[in-house]
């Protein structure tokens, strides 16, 4: 079935399109670490302005200071930049990660089933002689915890796509529970006490672990707390894609999103939070970046 | 001249694909269907066709969806228990209404119940998953029936835009029978502008094909179209094969190989004089209801024949509508009632004669 865009915008709430809230404070943090006030401004308008030319005018289902809108402009700028809207198809995981591109891009997509979303892409690859740029949007419920096997599986069968992982450290589409990278001591609804490691385990990072499979080309971790990390994120997802389009190896970046409701905070403080916090447990960085992925040993037959 | 091969059930269902122009195979290894899988991975590379072993049956019939998704004829093959786990996929598969094929040899259950044939699955082929869809279901009883009803299933799948199941065993799976290799024509079909291949390929309008049509776009709208398929399929898509009815009082009526047993049994009986009939689905959703319903007029009584503790009896049971008597020859009349037992004519013949 084809949807035009308003039958997308009426099945969700219209809310503000969430392009780039940089708060006040972060602007002023930057100000003050001795950036120019016009270089911030200039920035800030352009982050602010307009939409990525793939994407169209939509409602935004997320919340206000929901960092997912900021990752999917991201994604936007990307597409815009590689020239690719036309062959790209994107595969939404199930969760508000992939709300939003769902509600506004120009580009095809489908959605997966809660976790299946690399099962998915690699049929659609295949199916189009890998011709299509295909790429998936997943949380860390729809990857992490029910979609663990098919990440790494596709990772493992070679396949050329990329992956979104957004990191919000809980699942927010159901109403703020544990997701495997919730931090040791954080209460959800379903921790209320906090995780303890003894019942709830240890945070998971992906990222590290992507890094370590023979069929990953690139795997980092980033975030969109400041500008900085912004255009930082943006190389990141540029050079994931760029790894399909070689046709080098699987493409994959981690990105740290706060969830205001699923902390209970104002999304100033999650921010916060998640500066101080996240940032500890999981490191920001590139893990691997490769040209050609290798065999490590080959039976003669 | 027609090409001939010694084959198994499953490999039939293999040529069957190939003469389809199946292009995209997904699977994960499960007895009884390994030949299935072997297969392709076999002759699909040699063709330029594409075949993935997956990590799992979440995952094949996931990569089943992604595939036809793009227009190309894609299916996989498995049997019961990991049909089971493929239930929340062909759901998935239903909401976006893709046509592929998806094979079940049926082994025993529960659980990972036995390696062997059953016929255990029937109910959860033609009465699916969540959601209250519809799917073809065709059930092929010789190996010349699996290689033709492979190539009806593909077409039948684009003709409507939904799912076929073809339902088989590990008795006609691992079965060798020869095989008339030969591509059987259909009518022509609608063209599969709806695919997705990236936005350039519809004038830079994006395709947007999701599984929620719940939540995205109108419900109202998924659920007539759906109601309207399901309709048309099932006035125009019933199939089934009689055997000696017209004169019979007692009908057989069994699908897949124990139709064959069936068929012996009912041929004995009548060289004994009783007047046994076969009345053989091959549509068990649209089940032949009108076409059993009928025969009651004439006062026949049936014995269904099915290796289960009665599932497809329960469709006779609602096709008589209370008017004939229902007896069941089910997997507790298997020579040996374990794993590897199966129901032979003998039996069935024992219970046409103490029909009552
Ligand atoms: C098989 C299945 N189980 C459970 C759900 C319910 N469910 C929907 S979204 C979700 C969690 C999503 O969390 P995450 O992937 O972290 O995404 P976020 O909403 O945080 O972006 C769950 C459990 C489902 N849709 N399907
Ligand atoms: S619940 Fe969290 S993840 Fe979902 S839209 Fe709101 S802020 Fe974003």
């Amino acid at each position: 079935m084809r949807c035009t865009n308003e039958e997308v915008i009426s099945a969700s709430p219209l809310r503000v399109f969430c392009i780039l809230l940089l708060e006040e404070d972060v602007l002023q943090r930057e100000v003050s670490k001795g950036r120019k006030m016009e270089d911030n401004n200039k920035d800030l308008r352009r982050l602010i302005s307009g939409r990525p030319k793939c994407f169209m005018i939509a409602g935004s289902p997320l919340c206000a200071g929901c960092q997912h809108g900021t990752i999917s402009r991201i994604i936007g700028e990307v597409i815009d930049d590689l020239g690719i809207v036309g062959k790209t198809i994107a595969v939404g995981g199930v969760g508000c990660h992939s709300m939003l591109v769902m509600s506004a891009s120009k580009f095809d997509l489908t959605t997966a089933l809660h976790g299946r979303a690399p099962a998915l892409g690699t049929g659609i690859k295949r199916g189009t002689d890998g011709k299509a740029i295909v790429f998936t949007l997943q949380g860390d419920g729809d990857l992490a915890a029910i979609g663990m096997g098919d990440l790494i599986n596709a990772t493992v069968r070679g396949e050329k796509l990329t992956t979104i992982f957004f990191n919000n450290a809980g699942y927010g589409t159901t109403g703020g529970q544990m997701a495997p990278t919730t931090l040791i001591g954080q209460t959800t609804t379903t921790t209320p006490s906090g995780r303890s490691p003894d019942t709830g385990g240890f945070p998971i990072h992906v990222a590290e672990l992507m890094a370590g499979l023979a069929g990953v080309a690139y795997s980092a971790r980033c975030a969109v707390n400041t500008i900085a990390q912004y255009k930082r994120t943006k190389k990141a997802v540029r050079t994931a894609f760029q790894k399909q389009i070689d046709n080098i190896g699987y493409g994959f970046v981690e990105i740290l999103s706060a969830c205001p409701p699923l902390l209970k905070m104002r999304p100033t403080d999650a921010r916060k939070w998640f500066e101080k916090h996240m940032f500890a447990e999981y490191p920001l960085g590139e893990f691997k970046n490769v040209d050609e992925t290798k065999i490590q040993y080959q039976v003669e037959t | 001249m027609v090409e001939k091969a010694l084959i198994s059930g499953n490999e039939a269902i293999g040529y069957g694909a190939i003469y389809a122009d199946c292009t995209h195979y997904f699977g994960y290894p499960i007895t009884p269907q390994n030949e299935l899988i072997e297969f392709m991975a076999r002759e699909f590379p040699e063709l330029g066709r594409t075949f993935v072993q997956a990590e799992s049956e979440f995952a094949s019939i996931n990569m089943v969806c992604g595939a036809a998704l793009t227009g190309v004829r894609a299916m996989t093959s498995t049997a019961s228990t990991a049909f089971s786990l493929m239930q929340e996929g062909i759901s998935g598969i239903a909401s976006m209404e893709l046509p592929c094929v998806i094979v079940d040899v049926q082994r025993g259950g529960p659980g990972a119940g036995s390696t062997q044939h059953s016929q255990m699955d029937y109910l959860l082929a033609t009465r699916c998953a969540h959601g209250g869809y519809k799917n073809i279901v065709l059930a092929p009883f010789s190996a010349q029936e699996g290689f033709e009803l492979t190539q009806l299933a593909f077409y039948l799948a684009d003709k409507y835009r939904i799912h076929v199941i073809l339902l088989s065993d590990g008795l006609l799976g691992q079965m060798y029978e020869s095989v008339e290799l030969k591509k059987l024509e259909f009518p022509p079909l609608p063209g599969k502008d709806w695919a997705m291949k990236g936005c350039a390929a519809h004038n830079y309008e994006r395709t947007f094909i999701h599984n929620a049509p719940g939540i995205i776009g109108s419900y109202y709208d998924f659920m007539k179209r759906s109601k309207e398929k399901y309709e048309r399929i099932k006035e125009e898509e019933v199939r089934y094969e009689t055997y000696e009815i017209e004169d019979a009082d007692i009908v057989l009526v069994s699908y897949g190989s124990t139709a064959r047993a069936a068929m012996e049994a009912m041929y004995r009986a009548r060289k004994e004089g009783i007047k046994a009939g076969l009345f053989r689905p091959i549509t068990l959703w649209p089940f032949p209801r009108e076409a059993i319903n009928k025969m009651t007029e004439d006062k026949k009584n049936f014995l269904v024949v099915e290796d289960c503790m009665g599932q497809m009896i329960e469709d006779v049971e609602l096709a008589v509508e209370g008017n004939a008597v229902i007896n069941l020859v089910g997997s507790m009349d298997r020579n040996l009632p374990t794993g590897s037992g199966m129901i032979l004519s003998k039996k069935v013949l024992e219970k046409i004669k103490s029909f009552g």
